[in-house]
């Protein structure tokens, strides 16, 4: 496997996707409370398109009436037949041992150390104090 | 180390075209909204569905009983990107499903209004043959590879009449619809004159799921998941099944056909096998059958494939298929609900090239003379 740069951090937004091709594959990257995943865009079940998918929570309840919501965000809901998976492995929720989403392992690094660029620009010493900007120039 | 690919793909790097030249025997249109039927509803049915909304024998207006997995029980792709409802957008549902499946015909299903059930039977009968225009205006003469069926309402069977007369003489429908859960079972004589059209104008009799006639979903009363409520499909098609076979529908109709749309086919075999056993044993109490059930649901009836069977081992769906009869069976895409049925990937069992050609297309071709 090679590393593929695929997008800034800030093209995809909290609770957003961005599907890139690598390779021939369409893989799907999801940003989630400040966290990325990657998986096969493609249900394992029929092939739905998963970047449709509701992006959900876990939903547990102890007894009638009572519920709680964890994993906000990282329950993939397939958009057709409502398959569940888990985004961090792609692992199928109600059926762990015959299904599984293929995932892909991401990382998010810095601009400047994937790669020194050739070029050196005058630069100019910044500061911030308190909400304000301030480039002495 | 990286690279970004966001070039377009060279022809030897696409996906080879698709092949398949399927039939798709369910595709749901869906009005943007009502005011898409002002053109074809005289004022006084406009004003109307405006003051009065629907008249179902159900609770609430404009929606199910039970919450059906997502919003207009669409797949959450389906949703057109200019707006409105799933199935709302031709060209959407060209560039998402017709041309991408290779859909050589697509036939419609209306379920808007759920038009079948309405109790009010002039306004039931106005709003049919507002939709049967529709159809074609807005879907089969914009894109002739979708087929129109008449839609009419059985428990007015005058007016389902003039309806089909009125339609069939544009000779552009290919089917005649009617509810699955009308006032009696479909068997009862009091429906036999739309038999006798449909035989007549040698149009088959297409038979989808839905809609509530009054009567429980199941026999065993009213469900109270819409995971229950969903098995009732097949309850519903297995007793209507019964009622028209019994009842001598297709010894009175020889040359008529009935296609079940949507009610599966897993139950089918042990239908038949039960009312051929049964036939057996008490014909004198329906001489009027000449023939064994089973004979007749297989000259007469077809039915198509979604949401199709996944038992967990896949040769038992190969039985299943063979025990029906690879003839009878009609692919069904169900288009853009959500539990939608992809011909590429839903028969999780292998199918020989010309099993295939039957299931997902002559076979369709043959029934409606496409």
């Amino acid at each position: 496997m090679a590393r593929h740069i695929v997008a800034t951090t800030s093209e995809i937004p909290p609770g957003g996707n961005k599907v890139v091709e690598v390779d021939g594959r369409d893989i799907v990257v999801f940003h989630v409370n400040g966290e990325f995943f990657a998986l096969l865009n493609r249900c394992p079940h029929e092939g739905a398109p998963l970047e449709k998918a509701a992006c959900v929570a876990r939903l547990t309840s102890s007894e009638p009436g009572v519920y709680e919501r964890s994993r906000v965000g990282e329950m993939l809901r397939c958009p057709w037949h409502g398959w569940e998976f888990d985004m961090r492995n792609g692992q199928s929720w109600f059926d762990p041992k015959r299904f599984k989403i293929r995932s892909y392992p991401v990382a998010v690094e810095r601009g400047e150390d994937l790669q020194k660029g050739p070029y050196v620009a005058e630069t100019f010493p910044v500061h911030v104090e308190d909400s304000y900007v301030i480039v002495d120039a | 180390m990286s690279e970004i690919i966001d070039r377009p793909l060279r022809d030897d790097e696409k996906p080879a075209a698709s092949k398949l030249r399927i039939v798709d025997c369910d595709v749901h249109p869906s009005l943007h909204s009502f005011e898409d039927l002002n053109a074809f509803l005289p004022k006084r049915w406009q004003q109307h569905l405006r003051e009065y909304g629907s008249h179902l024998r159900t609770p609430y207006l404009f929606t199910t009983p039970y919450p059906r997995s997502s919003p207009l029980i669409a797949r959450r792709d389906a949703w057109p990107p200019t707006g409105g409802p799933p199935g709302s957008d031709l060209a959407f549902m060209q560039k998402q499903h017709l041309d991408p499946l290779d859909v050589e015909f697509g036939i419609l299903q209306v379920l808007d209004l759920f038009i079948f059930s309405q109790q009010n039977l002039e306004f039931g009968a106005a709003i049919q043959r507002a939709i049967n225009d529709w159809q074609l205006a807005f879907w089969s003469h914009r894109d002739p590879r979708l087929k129109a069926s008449i839609l009419v309402g059985q428990d007015g069977v005058d007016l389902a009449i003039d309806e089909i007369e009125r339609c069939a003489k544009t000779g552009e429908y290919i089917q005649i619809n009617v509810s699955p859960r009308a006032n009696e079972p479909l068997g009862r004589r009091r429906y036999w004159p739309i038999y006798e059209r449909a035989q007549a104008l040698d149009l088959p009799l297409g038979i989808h799921v839905g809609g509530y006639g009054g009567h429980a979903p199941t026999g065993g009363g009213w469900p109270s998941y819409y995971v229950e409520e969903h098995q009732s499909n097949a309850h519903t098609i297995a007793a209507q099944l019964a009622s028209l076979v019994i009842e001598g529908v297709p010894e009175r109709f020889p040359k008529l056909k009935i296609v079940f749309i949507e009610g599966g086919f897993g139950w089918i075999p042990s239908a038949v096998w039960r009312m051929d056993q049964h036939f057996e044993r008490f014909r004198s109490e329906v001489p009027h059958l000449k023939r064994r059930p089973s004979e007749y649901v297989r000259d007469h009836f077809w039915f198509t494939t979604q949401p199709i069977d996944e038992p967990d081992e896949a040769r038992h769906l190969r039985s299943l298929i063979e025990w029906v009869g690879i003839d009878r069976l009609l692919f069904s895409s169900d288009y853009p609900h959500w539990d939608f049925d992809d011909p590429r990937f839903a028969f999780k069992t292998p199918l020989t090239e010309a099993e295939r050609k039957k299931i997902f297309s002559t076979n369709a071709r043959a029934v409606y003379k496409f």
